[in-house]
């Protein structure tokens, strides 16, 4: 049935035929809106587990809205969406939000700690909303998710500073401390470097390069190099529409689009 | 081709700013700069000015409470600090003391915060975090409007609805229900402490809770966004809001405060106005600001006039300590985390 309903859309596009391994989030159809403003357009898609893939796109062009609609941070913006993004075999829609988000972590473009709570609470924060008290693993889950994160060294002496005491670059690897304090299977990053400068950026691919054996990535960048450098699989968005899904490898020596071409050497967007 | 037309504009602007640093060069001639000194005529103006309606507003506080003290120096000689630790208020005998004044003063308004402030911050929370927007227009609105009805209405509203409601059903009914409890003592008159608790609370909770959305809805949605992206529910995102915004809605609640412990009309009208000190809620109170209100016009001797503008500093003086707290109280909460880079 849904397979039949997914050949009937049109702009379905043909994607190059891929091995993408376990997929863990099969995104069928899916189409976003803001008021009656359609800004995704019927985009099928399957995202690999413990890979990361890399969604690329000129500015507008509905990547943020994509990577919310997958943990349903797009209600929170009081979008709507239709068609079905599957994980694990269930329906996001019909996950509670909650329980979902806690699967599916995301960061954010601009780092945001919470400024009252101090660097350790900041990191536990999502543990602490589970009911999870236990003072002594809790020290242990943070020095060890700040060393995941690459910050433990900058921070170990300042614990119990504000979350907001920190540089940018650290405040972004505090958040992402956060989301993978709370152990989730996926997560989402909407341009997670583009306000860190080389050096904390660098950080941030490593960092990634070591979280993928782990979780699934979805990363937003508008950095061609990064999604190079970073990611196994690339998505180019144009308009809303995905335009070409295709191993990155692939995406950036041989295109298969002519749109995609343009954008990944410059030519527009 | 275009590049030839980009450098025409980049010329033209070159020349634009050019000119506008010439003209600003001759403005420098003129004499005011002279006496201002410094090159930016209209920085250097602004800053002079706005420093000077600064210090106009501290020296207008420090006159009146000069004038204030001044005007009240006999009552100070006669009865020195007994003024305000002393409980009887006998024009007749001429003996003024004011602390039952003092005390109605700062316990209705205490009292009226503690029902106006989780209400207040409720319908805040109510109307910023969880009302559709369709709704939140409307509502905001509404509990505006209550911050604009006249006082004296809100008090004849006490005295024909509130005052007979309180008489009639809710005072026999706390006075039933803890007949040993300090607080319910005495005839059920209506007109009391209680009564004028339960005006103020209606009067700052528009303050308040108005206030309290505004400061609630200038938190930056990435916070939110952060909240709701850990999988908080609705309720521990506005946990993690409510931390956030704490300085802010203190203020909130001490300028709920400054307007309660200035109120006079509606808190005259329902008290009771009788100067004594009871634990007692049912029992009749009195304020400084209603007292002052009421004997003014009385006021015979030069000893009650005296006492009654004596009376007044008293309200100065708190009201300018409450807010000095308030201010230091705001700054220690903010003080923690604001020195952030970002
Ligand atoms: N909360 C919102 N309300 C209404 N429209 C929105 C909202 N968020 C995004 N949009 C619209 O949806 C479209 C896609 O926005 P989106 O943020 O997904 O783009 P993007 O690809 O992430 O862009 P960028 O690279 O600049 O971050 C845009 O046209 C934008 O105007
Ligand atoms: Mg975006």
């Amino acid at each position: 049935m849904e397979i039949i309903e997914q050949v009937k859309t049109e702009s379905v596009p043909k994607n190059i035929p891929m091995d993408l391994g376990h997929v863990k989030i099969s995104v069928q159809d899916l189409s976003a809106f803001f008021g009656k403003t359609k800004v995704i357009k019927n985009v099928s898609i399957d995202i690999p587990e413990k890979k990361v893939l890399a969604i690329i796109g000129p500015s507008g062009c509905g990547k943020s809205t994509f990577l919310r609609s997958i943990n349903r941070m797009h209600e929170v913006a009081r979008g709507t969406i239709t068609g079905k993004i599957i994980i694990d075999d269930e329906d996001v829609m019909k996950i509670d939000p909650v329980y979902l988000r806690r699967k599916i972590g995301m960061v954010f473009q601009k780092p945001n700690p919470f400024p009252t709570m101090s660097v350790f609470n900041n990191v536990v924060a999502g543990l602490k909303l589970n009911g999870f008290r236990n003072r002594k693993a809790l020290k242990e889950i943070v020095e060890k998710t700040l060393k995941q994160a690459a910050l433990w060294d900058e921070v170990k002496d300042m614990l119990n500073k504000s979350g907001a005491a920190l540089s940018g670059g650290q405040q972004q690897r505090l958040c992402i401390a956060r989301t993978i304090a709370v152990n989730p299977e996926v997560i989402l990053m909407d341009e997670p470097a583009s306000a860190l400068d080389p050096i904390s950026t660098a950080k941030i691919e490593e960092l990634i390069f070591e979280l993928k054996k782990d979780y699934t990535i979805v990363i937003v960048t508008h950095n061609m190099q990064q999604a190079a450098r970073v990611s196994d699989y690339t998505a180019f968005f144009y308009m809303g529409e995905l335009v070409e899904f295709n191993d990155t490898k692939k995406m950036f020596t041989a295109p298969s689009k002519k749109q995609t071409e343009d954008y990944i050497t410059g030519r527009f967007g | 081709m275009e590049i030839v037309k980009e450098s025409d504009t980049h010329k033209k602007l070159q020349d634009y700013f050019r000119k506008s640093r010439e003209k600003a060069g001759a403005s420098r001639k003129t004499f005011l700069t002279k006496i201002l000194g410094n090159n930016n005529l209209g920085d250097i103006f602004f800053e002079r000015l706005t420093l000077l309606f600064a210090v106009l507003v501290f020296l207008l506080i420090i006159f009146m409470g000069w004038e204030m003290y001044s005007h009240s120096i006999l009552s100070i000689r006669k009865f020195g600090w007994g003024f305000i630790t002393s409980t009887t208020w006998d024009p007749y005998s001429q003996v003024f003391g004011a602390l039952p004044m003092i005390y109605g003063t700062l316990v209705s308004s205490f009292l009226g915060l503690i029902i106006a402030v989780p209400l207040g911050i409720g319908v805040a929370i109510f109307l910023a975090e969880l009302a559709p927007s369709w709704l939140e227009k409307p509502l905001s609105f509404l509990t505006e409007l209550l911050a604009g009805i006249p006082s004296v209405i809100y008090g004849l509203w006490g005295i024909f609805v509130l005052v007979p409601w309180l008489r009639d059903t809710v005072e026999p009914f706390l006075q039933n229900e803890f007949p040993n409890s300090f607080l319910f003592q005495g005839a059920p008159y209506g007109f009391g402490m209680l009564a004028a608790a339960i005006i103020l609370s209606i009067m700052v909770l528009p303050i308040i809770s108005s206030i309290s959305r505004d400061i609630l809805k200038s938190v930056p949605n990435s916070q939110r966004e952060a909240a709701y992206a850990l999988g908080a529910t609705k309720w521990e995102v506005t946990k993690i809001i409510l931390s956030y915004a704490k300085s802010g809605l203190l203020g909130a609640v001490i300028l709920g405060l400054g307007r309660a412990i200035g109120e006079t009309m509606a808190v005259t009208m329902v008290i009771g106005n009788r100067p004594q000190i009871s634990t007692s809620l049912l029992d009749p109170g009195y304020t400084m600001a209603s007292l002052i209100a009421n004997e003014f016009t009385e006021a015979a001797s030069e000893l009650y006039l005296n006492s009654l503008i004596e009376l007044a500093l008293v309200l100065f003086v708190i009201t300018i300590i409450i807010n000095i707290f308030a201010r230091l109280l705001v700054w220690s909460t903010e003080r923690k985390w604001k020195l952030s880079p970002i």
